[in-house]
């Protein structure tokens, strides 16, 4: 995956393009919003990362210009403002995203991975997503491991949904909570954990190998380990 | 302007300083408007006069002429001539001349005309004499002059001493007038503007003293109601507004040196601890473990002060919509109904559907989940209690009443108040986790929608009561909740605009 990340900050720069590419992936660095922008014209980039308070260009101008330029690059904004306004002029502005800072590295890559797909993916979702021998019939609403039926209450249908759309992608509690639940605000507790457990009792019990994994100091993800 | 003019020592340059005041203004705008009119009106009614008296000259000389002409033809030219003779003796303004059709006097009191006089039928004004050697001081009059048969002419007039002495008279009187009127309008209007200007005097004195720093002082108010007061207690209120925010600012930024040095003492130990300690690489990644779990406590509680300061500062006006407040209510009790029973309590769920109110979707839901978070914290059954936590909303009049209820030991009423202050913490909760900022950060939501915020005895255990005011029952329509981030096309979420 190549990804442009416009920071004005060197150190922050230097440590977030280090750590993607410890990861595997191609960072390039922009130092502020015209050179981000000349950069992220040129394309070729499958996400961009952009501080939202830069010099010269501020990081909403420099989407909102790309956007007017029918430049559909994926963006996600960095922002030190973390006030419920700022998120939703971030979004407004062409944003698909918005971290506040401080942020941890995990959770912004699981959100960079999951921009960076979603723009390889077909317009239309698929009515049914399939992880091994999980299946999820998203017009029958209805849950299936290996031919027998999974009963799922509506919220944890929704929950395995968004999960197994995003199979083999790291999915953090907060992109639960947003993406599930449509909350943005900070809950505090594990309240999204108990979710999980919950979910992973139905649809793992029983089974040799689960499908719903925890991974550490980041978030959940569905994989078939066979 | 040269710097003098700037500068603020008044009674250097007294006069330039009196022409730029308000007061001065005002008085010389009135006084030039009255005596503008003051001029007209006296103008007008000496004019007025003037043609008066000449009207009634004209018709006494037309009389006096008829009458004369009458005695010529009764009695001929000789009886004329006796008869002005005799009148010419007697004195006053009248004027009398008979001469022959040459121009010689035959009988009158007038010695010396303006040449060409006597050849101008009719009446003209002139300057004449009543002697002869008079005709250097000359007076004037109004004359009529009459052809008599057998070409006689016959000079009827009156002096205007009289009528220009009157006019001299009303002209003095007039300018009198103005003079009087222009000085007592002077100290009118000065007086009046003083009395006026003081008072706005006053008011910039106090707002200069408050802008010196005595941020207590507050603008007179005299009680008459008129629009200085209005301004005055206008103006009041503003500045007790800002000090309500700055009073919040300093206690925010007190807070921050007080229960903010702990945790960072406590981070900074820990790292320094782990330092001089740690033997292996496990010990040392523990450690930074916990170094960040204490960092992402201090940025919850900096997010936390922020949003309750910037709600007490009524900036978060944007985004307010008519909302279901019925799904946002159940929405977050099912969100939290398996953590509750996992913790051994009960979450029970008394919704009313479909009720409305006019709010930002995300700090309701922030405020209720902090009710439910501390409902579940203090309700647990080892705090005493049955575990039993309700949560409800239903219509109250032209309110919606939310309220979070649980069976916990509750709060003395004598700490209500306190509790939603920042940073309080009750004794008994000092062992949990937690900063205090979570009712002060309802208490800020509530106020902002303009609702109330109360604490209940629930015999046993805590209710906090939100009353919001009721939204309009129309369509839901919710533009400011973006749609989930994920979940849209690649491109702009629908519906919101680019620009």
């Amino acid at each position: 995956m190549r990804l442009l990340i416009v920071e004005d900050d060197a150190e922050a720069a230097a440590y977030l393009t280090k750590a993607f590419r410890e990861v595997g992936h191609v960072a390039d660095h922009a130092a502020d919003g015209l050179e981000g922008y000349a950069m992220a014209e040129g394309g070729g980039y499958d996400v961009l990362v952009i501080d939202r308070m830069l010099p010269r260009l501020d990081g909403l101008s420099l989407i909102r210009s790309l956007r007017e330029q029918k430049d559909e690059t994926p963006a996600l904004i960095l922002s030190a403002l973390a006030q419920v306004d700022d998120r939703v002029k971030g979004l407004r502005a062409g944003g698909d995203d918005y971290l506040p800072k401080p942020y941890a590295f995990s959770e912004l890559l699981a959100r960079v991975e999951v921009l960076a797909r979603r723009r390889g993916a077909p317009a239309s979702e698929p009515t049914t997503y399939r992880v091994g021998e999980l299946v999820l019939d998203r017009l029958a609403h209805r849950v299936t491991r290996e031919g027998q039926e999974v009963v799922l209450q509506p919220r944890e249908f929704r929950l395995l949904e968004y999960l197994m759309k995003h199979a083999g992608q790291v999915v953090t509690r907060t992109m639960l909570l947003e993406n599930v639940w449509d909350y943005h605000f900070d809950p505090q507790t594990n309240v999204i954990d108990v979710h999980v457990s919950r979910l992973r009792a139905k649809v793992d019990k029983g089974f040799e190998l689960p499908m719903i994994h925890t991974i550490r100091g980041a978030g959940y993800m569905v994989r078939d380990t066979r | 302007m040269t710097p003098a003019d700037a500068s603020p020592q008044p009674r250097q340059r007294f006069l330039p300083t009196l022409f730029r005041t308000t007061a001065f203004k005002l008085t010389a705008a009135y006084l030039v408007i009255f005596a503008l009119f003051a001029a007209f009106v006296l103008g007008y009614v000496a004019w007025n006069a003037q043609r008066l008296l000449n009207d009634q000259i004209r018709s006494t000389i037309d009389a006096e002429i008829q009458g004369l002409a009458e005695q010529q033809r009764q009695g001929g030219i000789r009886r004329l001539v006796n008869i002005v003779e005799r009148r010419s003796r007697a004195p006053g303004a009248s004027l009398y001349l008979v001469t022959t059709p040459v121009g010689e006097r035959v009988a009158g009191n007038v010695e010396a005309l303006p040449p060409g006089t006597l050849d101008k039928p009719g009446e003209s004004e002139i300057e004449y004499s009543r002697t002869a050697e008079g005709i250097d001081t000359p007076s004037r009059a109004i004359v009529r002059v009459f052809v008599l048969p057998a070409g006689f002419r016959l000079l009827v007039g009156r002096d205007l001493e009289e009528r220009d002495r009157l006019g001299a008279v009303i002209r003095r009187a007039i300018g009198w007038s103005l003079a009087l009127i222009f000085i007592l309008g002077c100290f009118a209007s000065w007086f009046v503007a003083r009395r006026v200007l003081k008072r706005i005097d006053g008011m910039s004195e106090t707002a200069h003293g408050i802008m010196e720093g005595d941020l207590k002082g507050r603008l007179a108010v005299t009680g008459t109601g008129d629009e200085l007061d209005r301004l005055a207690l206008n103006l009041n209120a503003m500045l007790d507004r800002i000090g309500e925010l700055m009073a919040g600012m300093q206690q925010v930024t007190d807070n921050i040196a007080h229960d903010l040095k702990t945790p960072l003492t406590r981070l900074r130990n820990r790292a320094e601890e782990a330092l001089r300690t740690a033997q292996s690489p496990d010990e040392l990644r523990g450690a930074l473990d916990g170094a960040i779990e204490e960092a992402d406590n201090l940025i919850r509680v900096f997010n936390a002060l922020l949003m309750i300061a910037r709600l007490e500062a009524g900036r978060v006006s944007e985004n307010m919509s008519d909302l279901d407040i019925s799904e946002v209510v159940s929405g977050l009790a099912e969100l939290y109904e398996p953590l509750a029973e996992e913790a051994g309590l009960s979450l029970t769920c008394e919704v009313a559907p479909g009720l409305k109110v006019h709010g930002n979707r995300e700090l309701i839901g922030q405020a209720l989940n902090n009710l439910i978070d501390n409902a579940l914290k203090y309700g647990a059954p080892e705090q005493g209690g049955d575990g039993s936590v309700t949560v409800s909303a239903r219509q109250a009049g032209d309110q919606v009443e939310l309220s979070v209820a649980d069976r916990g030991p509750g709060v003395p009423e004598a700490d209500r108040g306190r509790v939603l202050d920042r940073f309080v913490r009750l004794d008994a909760s000092r062992s949990k986790p937690g900063f205090g900022l979570g009712l002060s950060l309802v208490a800020g939501v509530v106020r902002l929608h303009g609702g109330q915020l109360r604490l209940e005895d629930n015999a046993p255990g805590l209710r906090v009561v939100i009353l919001l005011p009721a939204g309009s029952p129309k369509p839901v329509d919710t533009p400011a909740r973006a749609e989930p981030a994920a979940s849209t096309a690649a491109s702009n979420p629908a519906g919101l605009p680019t620009h």
